[in-house]
């Protein structure tokens, strides 16, 4: 699968490590809903350090979507939950 | 993976809008394209705006810091003359410009890394760019406006997603550059002020003043024992010649005897 971080690419995950990152992007999910930015923060970097860990970069002349994309490390909890809603500005 | 999969369904909804706007999905692929070129000179004026704002930060750092030696050149000399409480004054001016150059420190240091993350997005889309031009020549060439529909929805998606970040890149560059931009604005009219030369607030560099006085008084007296030595060596010499002089003093000091002063003036003169 291929998983975009806001602000740095895509990466190509494999499959296989869908259980492992469903399970961050619940904790994720869970601390965006609680309101909890300490929890929101630590989850969001947890989620990104693996995935930075599994992928590989694709290449930047590749079109392809992604299957899964991710708010950028220094995203607040305001704006991530902005972008959930579509409320969030994404130009494009 | 409800996060990581609503943000890309976002995403999607946008590139689908763009597509179900096109009765020829053939069309999609040029109307995209003019997007993806305008987004690319965006996001070089945003690499471009986010440089000059660094560099508007980097000559205040300058200007800071070379405050900050004029402090501790003035500190150094009230010293050398004895004057502890003006050299106190003067360091400790120079301590408060501290937080001050480091507040301009982070922010340059923060705008540098969006100039490098600015950089490498747009060349990431310049590459997208270009390997869409290219697929865009093909689904036209080869394609039938059926059989197209499907591949230019995916590359349309894929290009879209790029722009999608990238524009936010860009959008959150120009309001980060617009805030520091106010910032370095107020110093710039402080600095102007002079009250960065003075934090204390009077309007002009009071170290300076006193120091300059002081060598001001020291030259006098220097100027006084010279002259003083003159008399000494010469002295008939300076009676005689000054006599005529001193009449000429009196004649440019006063206004009022100008008339007066005239006639000795004229008689020096034939």
């Amino acid at each position: 699968m291929i998983v975009r971080i806001l602000g740095e690419g895509q990466l190509q995950v494999d499959d296989s490590a869908s259980a492992e990152l469903n399970a961050l992007d619940a904790a994720l999910e869970k601390a965006v809903n609680d309101g909890d930015e300490p929890a929101f923060r630590n989850a969001l970097l947890a989620l990104l350090d693996r995935v930075r860990a599994l992928g590989t970069p694709l290449a930047a002349d590749v079109l392809e979507p992604s299957d899964s994309i991710l708010p950028r490390a220094d995203a607040d909890l305001d704006e991530v939950r902005g972008m959930l809603t579509g409320e969030g500005s994404i130009p494009g | 993976m409800s996060v990581m999969k609503r943000v890309s369904m976002i995403f999607k909804a946008k590139a689908n809008r763009a597509l179900d706007r096109m009765e020829d999905p053939r069309e999609t692929l040029d109307y995209s394209y003019q997007r993806q070129l305008e987004m690319l000179t965006q996001v070089r004026r945003g690499v471009a705006d986010v440089a000059t704002s660094r560099k508007r930060v980097e000559l205040q750092m300058n200007s800071l810091r070379q405050q900050q030696n004029k402090l501790q050149g003035q500190a150094k000399q009230a010293l050398g003359a004895g004057r502890e409480d003006l050299a106190r004054e003067a360091l400790s001016r120079k301590a408060a410009l501290d937080s001050q150059l480091t507040d301009l420190e982070n922010q340059y240091h923060s705008l540098q890394a969006d100039e490098e993350k600015l950089t490498v997005a747009s060349q990431r889309l310049q590459s997208k760019v270009e390997a869409f031009r290219m697929q865009k020549e093909t689904i036209k060439a080869t394609y039938t406006a059926a059989e197209a529909q499907s591949r230019i929805g995916e590359a349309v998606s894929g290009i879209s997603e790029e722009m999608g970040d990238v524009g936010m890149a860009v959008q959150r560059a120009q309001d980060k550059t617009a805030q520091m931009q106010a910032r370095a604005g107020a110093i710039d009219e402080l600095m102007a002020s002079g009250a960065l030369d003075d934090i204390s607030g009077t309007p002009r560099d009071d170290i300076q003043a006193e120091l300059d006085s002081m060598r001001g008084g020291q030259n006098i007296e220097l100027e006084l024992q010279r002259l003083k030595g003159e008399l000494g060596t010469g002295s008939k010499q300076a009676i005689e010649g000054g006599a005529g002089a001193s009449d000429g003093a009196g004649a440019s000091d006063g206004a009022a005897q100008s008339a007066a002063a005239e006639q000795p003036q004229a008689g020096d003169g034939a």
